[in-house]
């Protein structure tokens, strides 16, 4: 060891091992010590595979750097990456962020024939006739008659959920989920949200009294900053 | 300066023709002058229900192409002096007119005539277009069935997108009555609420309505029928006063009078 700082610290815990990496140095000289860390404590053949978290601290990593990284784990395929944590973003990130977790308003009705896209949050103040479509990459709020589709979570989120004052939709779609009106002649419903049961694994429509503790943070801005 | 008045509906078979006829015949009746532009190119048949088929000799083709005059291509109405019919082409396709072509007819049309109603045909491609282009209102028609209001609402967007002086206005058609009383049809305020437009009239599906054009002469002359009435009202709302909705139920019989007396349910 040429210096006495540690670069790279390895703490173990119950879920597996954590790497923090010290946030001065520069990147190759973090990743040489890395290098030689993992070469020198090779587990042995018959250990399972460990899962490691890595902490960058306040650094930022730049993708062909997180490539590296991984590289270098990869190459002994005892380890397996949890997660890379970085507490800085970019700026455009945290802009981008914003922008999607702002509530979009929108007063008007959505006919047949027409879709509303928006990105982040929407709440619509009025119809959605059916065969009329709103879709949103974050979570959909209608004050008004859903009759027709709404997509909420439209990039993945699973998380995601569809509220209206009365539900009667022909499809409530979120994420990658897809639920449809029964065959038989039904009444809509008042006040309600549908989301994604992950038991069930389905999409389920429920009274809003749910949302509460199913969906806590509620704010897409605040459920990114810990989830990523 | 005249004003245009478009009638469409988006799908076929609801009344658009039959609606446009009663209107300006109302109209007529009540001494305004009107002019009816028929747009259906290829599938004309608003002068058949007025009865003026055989008095054709231009049509709006000829107009737009330049082959005659817009007034030598204007035919009489054979009951009312101030009413003419613009009539369409049989032989062309909706092609042969542009938009262009259609404001410069309505705007010449406007200098003379106080209301031209306008034929709308089905469909939300280029003759809805066409049709729509010259109009400072619309009528959008539409039955108490699920697929013609579904196409009416998808007009509606349609409509809000052009720039017109105001928002349409909603004529239901074809009311059955004995339907209304045992809940099988749509009712009048889930159409009214679910397409959130004025609502301008309602008319009862009405067996005279398809005698009177089948002798060529549009319902709202004859002063008795119920449809008439209807279509008479909506002349009425046109020009700004306050009618009533008509009433749906048929009179009362003495029968039923002594029946609802004693509170036996009709």
């Amino acid at each position: 060891m040429h210096d006495t700082k540690q670069l790279i610290t390895i703490k173990g815990t119950r879920e597996g091992i954590t790497l923090f990496i010290d946030e001065s140095c520069s990147f190759n000289q973090a990743m040489n010590e890395l290098h030689d860390k993992i070469i020198s404590s090779r587990p042995k053949n018959d250990e399972p595979i460990v899962s490691v978290k890595v902490k960058l601290g306040n650094r930022y990593l730049k993708e062909e750097q997180e490539k590296d990284l991984r590289k270098i784990f990869n190459e002994e395929n005892r380890f397996e990456i949890h997660s890379i944590e970085s507490d800085v973003i970019r700026k455009e990130d945290a802009l981008k962020w914003i922008e999607e977790s702002k509530m979009k308003l929108v007063n008007r009705i959505v006919r047949s024939g027409q879709v509303l896209e928006i990105d982040g949050d929407l709440l619509l103040i009025g119809d959605v006739n059916p065969g009329g479509k709103v879709v949103s990459t974050g979570n959909i709020f209608i004050m008004g008659h859903l009759y027709g589709i709404a997509h909420a979570g439209v990039d993945g989120d699973r998380s995601a959920f569809i509220v209206a004052s009365y539900m009667k939709p022909t499809q409530l779609r979120i994420a990658d989920y897809l639920s449809r009106a029964p065959d038989y002649e039904s009444d809509g419903v008042y006040m309600e949200c549908g989301l994604i049961d992950e038991e069930q694994d389905k999409i389920i429509i429920d009274r809003l009294q749910v949302l509460s503790h199913k969906r806590k943070e509620i704010s897409r801005f605040e459920r990114r900053i810990q989830n990523g | 300066m005249g004003e245009a008045i478009v009638i469409t509906s988006g799908k076929g078979g609801v009344g658009k023709t039959t609606t446009t006829a009663n209107i300006g015949t109302a109209l007529a009746l009540m001494d305004k002058k009107v002019c009816l532009i028929d747009t259906d190119i290829g599938l004309r048949n608003l002068d058949v229900v007025m009865g003026l088929e055989n008095r054709i000799i231009y049509d709006i083709v000829d107009v737009i192409q330049g082959r005659c005059k817009l007034k030598q291509a204007l035919i009489k109405d054979k009951r009312f002096e101030y009413l003419s019919l613009l009539p369409a082409a049989q032989t062309s396709d909706k092609t042969a007119v542009t938009t262009e072509g259609m404001k410069t007819i309505i705007n010449e049309l406007k200098q003379e005539y106080e209301y031209i109603i306008i034929d709308c045909p089905a469909g939300i491609e280029q003759g809805f277009q066409n049709a729509i282009a010259g109009a400072d209102r619309a009528i959008v028609v539409t039955t108490p069935e699920k697929s013609s209001v579904r196409d009416a609402d998808r007009i509606i967007g349609l409509l809000e997108k052009e720039e017109m002086q105001e928002r349409p206005r909603l004529v239901i058609n074809r009311i059955r009555n004995h339907m209304v009383k045992t809940g099988d049809m749509i009712d009048i305020d889930d159409i009214v609420q679910l397409l959130s437009i004025d609502l301008i009239g309602i008319v009862i599906d009405d067996d005279e309505v398809i005698k009177a054009s089948n002798k060529g002469e549009p319902v709202a002359i004859h002063p008795n029928s119920k449809a008439s009435i209807a279509y008479r009202n909506i002349a009425r709302r046109i020009l700004g006063e306050t009618v009533p909705l008509q009433s749906l139920e048929d009179e009362k019989g003495v029968f039923q009078k002594v029946k609802k007396f004693f509170g036996i349910r009709s």
